[in-house]
C-alpha cells in the first residue's frame, strides 16, 4: 500500500467522510487518491479559508471533517481557525505540506517554513511534524485525538517524510 | 425597504429550515426578529456564510438557506466557483445585498458601484441566480424551495441598520442546538 492510501484508509478508519483541499505538489499523490475514492466526498476549495467553512459546514451536517493544505497558507486561515473552529469547538485535522523545509528547493519557501510553528503555537494548535515516512502511523491516533478533543490539529508533513515515503 | 425588513418579511419562509446567517448585523437582527434552533448564526469569520451553507447541504440531505451579504461574497468571492461546481439542490445562497458594509458603518462596497454579483455568479457556473427586489424577497425563497434546485438569490435592497443587541448565546450553544435540529 502507498503511504498516500494509507493516509486515506486512516481518514476513513476516523469516519471522515468530507475532505476539502488546496493543492501543493507534495500532496498530489493523496489528492489524486482522494479524488478516485468513494469513500470520501472531496470538494476542492479555492483558498483555506473557504475550505475551512465548508468542513464547519460538513461536520454540522453529520460529516467529520479534516483540510489537505499547504502550510504557507497558516497565515490566511488565523482568524476563521480562531473565530470558527475553535470559537464553536469544531475538530479539524490540518494535513499540511511543510514547505520550506530541508529538501526543499524554493528559498522562498523558507520564509513562512521559519513562521510556521510559531503561528500554530500562538493558537495552542496540536502540532505533529512528520520528517520520516515510518511517522504515518501515527497520523490514526493523531486523528482521534483530534475528534476526540473537538480541537484542530496541524500535521506537518515535510519534504524528506515524502522522500522516504518513495 | 432596509436588510431588516427583508429578515422580517422572510422569517415565516425560512423558519422550518436549516439557516446558516452570516457575521454581525444580519446575525444579530434575525436574532431579535425570530431566533429559531435551526438558524447558525456566525459570531465571527467575515464571508464563510455561503461556504458553511454549502458544506452542510453537502453532509446531509435537509433544505440549507445560507443568508449571506454583499460585502461578505466580496470577501470570499472564491466560494461563487466552489458552489457552482458542487451543485446542491438542497441549498440555497440568499445574497442580501445593500451595497454597503452594513455592520462596519455603512461603508460602500463595489458591489453598490459597478459591480453586478448576480452576473459574477452566473460567470462562475452557477444555473439559478436571480436578481431580486426587496420585497419579492420571500417570494423568490418560496419558489427556489419549491424547485428543488440550487438557487442564488441576489436581493436588492437599501443600507441601513436597526438598533440590536449583540448575542449574547455561547457559541457551542449555538452549535449544538443547531445540530441538534440538523439530527432531527
Ligand atoms: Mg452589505
Amino acid at each position: 500500500m502507498s503511504i498516500n492510501e494509507k493516509i486515506v484508509d486512516d481518514l476513513v478508519k476516523n469516519k471522515i467522510e468530507f475532505v476539502t483541499t488546496v493543492p501543493c505538489k507534495q500532496l498530489a499523490g493523496v489528492i489524486s487518491v482522494l479524488e478516485n475514492s468513494d469513500r470520501v466526498t472531496h470538494v476542492p476549495a479555492n483558498k483555506e479559508d473557504e475550505g475551512m467553512g465548508l468542513c464547519a459546514g460538513a461536520y454540522m451536517g453529520g460529516m467529520r471533517s479534516c483540510i489537505i493544505m499547504q502550510n504557507t497558507a497558516i497565515g490566511v486561515t488565523f482568524n476563521t481557525l480562531a473565530t470558527l473552529i475553535q470559537y464553536y469547538q469544531i475538530p479539524l485535522p490540518m494535513l499540511i505540506s511543510y514547505r520550506g523545509e530541508v529538501g526543499e528547493k524554493v528559498a522562498c519557501q523558507v520564509e513562512m517554513a521559519v513562521h510556521t510553528k510559531a503561528l500554530l503555537s500562538q493558537l495552542n494548535i496540536p502540532t505533529y511534524h512528520f520528517h520520516h515516512a515510518d511517522q504515518v502511523e501515527e497520523l490514526d491516533a493523531i486523528l482521534n485525538h483530534s475528534f476526540m478533543s473537538n480541537k484542530p490539529s496541524a500535521i506537518l508533513t515535510d519534504a524528506n517524510f515524502w522522500r522516504t515515503a518513495q | 425597504m432596509i436588510r431588516s425588513d427583508i429578515l422580517e418579511s422572510i422569517a415565516p419562509v425560512i423558519r422550518d429550515h436549516l439557516v446558516v446567517c452570516n457575521i454581525g448585523l444580519p446575525s444579530q437582527e434575525l436574532f431579535a426578529l425570530d431566533d429559531q434552533p435551526s438558524n447558525f448564526y456566525m459570531l465571527g469569520t467575515m464571508g464563510l456564510s455561503s461556504s458553511i451553507g454549502l458544506g452542510l447541504s453537502i453532509a446531509q440531505s435537509k433544505k440549507v438557506i445560507a443568508i449571506d451579504g454583499d460585502g461578505s461574497v466580496l470577501t470570499n468571492f472564491g466560494t461563487l466557483p466552489t458552489i457552482a461546481n458542487n451543485v446542491r439542490d438542497n441549498f440555497i445562497l440568499l445574497i442580501i445585498d445593500n451595497g454597503s458594509y452594513g455592520s462596519t458603518g455603512d461603508q460602500p462596497t463595489y458591489a453598490g458601484l459597478k459591480t453586478s454579483l448576480a452576473s459574477v455568479a452566473e460567470a462562475c457556473g452557477c444555473e439559478n441566480v436571480v436578481e431580486c427586489s426587496a420585497e419579492n424577497t420571500a417570494d423568490e425563497i418560496q419558489n427556489a424551495l419549491n424547485s428543488n434546485q440550487m438557487t442564488i438569490i441576489v436581493a436588492k435592497c437599501e443600507s441601513g441598520n436597526i438598533p440590536v443587541e449583540v448575542i449574547e448565546m455561547n457559541p457551542v450553544l449555538i452549535r449544538e442546538r443547531f445540530m441538534a435540529e440538523v439530527r432531527k
